[in-house]
């Protein structure tokens, strides 16, 4: 089997501080030793695949999907549309993305989850697709509501939707969370600050993309992910000592 | 000026949040039935075919103050019995090797049933020790945490990972204690003392 190389180390500056005393939960669930580093093993350079096969004809359109087709879902109808690529900017195909989210109200179908706005019967929250040849996907949604939080004594989270990631090597694994151009709310969020530099906390507001809405329709938002890339050098295969 | 760099920048992480059942494991959330098939419930394809020893592996994730949290959701990858990763030539088509699993909402416990995972040779051929790769999110945890399970019963001594601990105590935080047949104890400590090791690999 050819050496793609080991995992290009990850850029901990471009990623939120695990300690992060705005973000109270944090604070006791941050570890206070440093990680141990360590080049990429075959533990982390695998990872699992996920077939076409396993899923439904409706599992990315969280619109219709709750009710099998039955009824839609109460919301501004969004498609949330972009590429899975990795940092050497090769598109990630066949790999699995799933989302979760709020309702257009902000209310979250979960049984901790007791804020005012109601469920809505049609909307279950969740979606789950794979990446096309070029790394492509697509989801049909509603834009989901803001809502408050109990954490300091009147946060609201953004508008937002929680999106997971695998890529082909367990150590790629993400979950990150995508926000919408021109909400007043990102610069106010505690979560969102726990990003510090605020050019990479624009890299997670995904721009209103026009060129995807569709008239009458839906209009769109996209969002590219990038995963971790793979550090292959013509030096990599050889054998050792060469 | 110099030439420009080619090369993108990971995508910042955000943490899973206190629903990120909802997205991975719905049943777990209550919300059964959202889909035909739903992903990582097991590592196993088929269980009564796969091959090797079959073990639980039970544990709690602890915060800082000692509480086992309830809403921890942790995800696991690892080779075949014979040291082969799914997906690799030879690899046992019983096993997929990849799990989701929670902590229980009122005990804070999490169990994990799999196939004991065999020794390989990385890149090198530098052998490593069987181990369980886990990646633990939960709602304060900004960036998934990435740690191993070893296990007590194997030969841990050369294992290239384990021997990078500087404070050799530490090593004790990555290895499952037998509690039976087959049955292992392996506790996650976010923070304080007995802090798990986390990997940055």
């Amino acid at each position: 089997m050819t050496d793609l190389g080991p995992l290009i180390p990850r850029n901990r500056a471009i990623h939120p501080d695990p300690y992060d005393p705005g973000y109270k939960t944090s604070v006791a669930r941050s570890p206070n030793l440093p990680l141990l580093s360590m080049e990429s093993t075959p533990s982390e350079e695998t990872g699992p695949a996920f077939g076409h096969g396993t899923l439904g004809a409706l599992d990315n359109n969280l619109i219709l999907n709750w009710t099998k087709g039955a009824a839609p879902a109460v919301g501004e109808r969004i498609l949330m549309h972009g590429r899975v690529l990795d940092e050497m900017g090769r598109p990630v195909p066949n790999t699995l993305v799933e989302i979760w989210q709020a309702n257009a109200g902000g209310r979250y179908r979960h049984k901790k989850d007791t804020y005012f706005a109601p469920l809505d019967p049609n909307f279950g929250g969740c979606g789950r697709t794979i990446t096309d040849e070029n790394g492509y996907y697509e989801f049909l949604t509603v834009r989901p509501g803001a809502y408050p939080w109990p954490n300091r004594a009147n946060d609201w989270r953004p508008m937002h939707i929680h999106i997971s990631v695998y890529g082909h090597s367990f150590g790629q694994r993400l979950i990150t969370q995508m926000y919408f151009e021109g909400d007043p709310l990102i610069a106010h969020c505690p979560i969102a600050a726990t990003i510090k530099d605020r050019s990479q906390l624009d890299r997670l507001v995904a721009p209103l993309d026009f060129s995807k809405s569709r008239p009458l329709d839906f209009l769109a938002y996209k969002f590219d992910i990038v995963l971790r890339g793979r550090r292959q050098t013509m030096f990599e295969n050889k054998l050792e000592g060469m | 000026m110099v030439q420009k760099l080619d090369v993108l920048q990971e995508t910042p992480s955000q943490t899973a949040g206190p629903y990120v059942h909802i997205g991975l494991m719905p049943t777990y959330a209550g919300n059964g039935g959202y889909y035909d098939e739903e992903i990582g419930t097991t590592p196993f394809i088929d269980e009564s075919k796969a091959r090797g020893e079959i073990i639980e592996i039970v544990g709690s994730v602890f915060d800082g103050t000692g509480w086992a949290m309830r809403d921890a959701l942790i995800e696991s990858w690892q080779c075949d019995a014979k040291g082969i990763f799914p997906g690799q030539d030879g690899a046992d088509p019983s096993f997929a090797g990849h799990c989701r699993f929670a902590a229980d909402a009122e005990t804070g416990e999490f169990t994990l049933r799999t196939v004991k995972p065999g020794s390989y040779k990385g890149r090198g051929g530098v052998e490593s020790a069987p181990h369980i790769s886990l990646w633990v999110v939960a709602r304060g945890i900004n960036i998934g945490l990435n740690t191993r399970i070893y296990f007590e019963d194997e030969k841990n001594d050369d294992d290239p990972l384990l021997n990078r601990i500087e404070q050799r105590p530490r090593v004790n935080t990555l290895i499952a204690k037998k509690t039976d047949e087959g049955k292992y104890r392996f506790d996650i400590r976010l923070q304080g003392e007995g802090e798990t090791v986390f990997l940055d690999i």
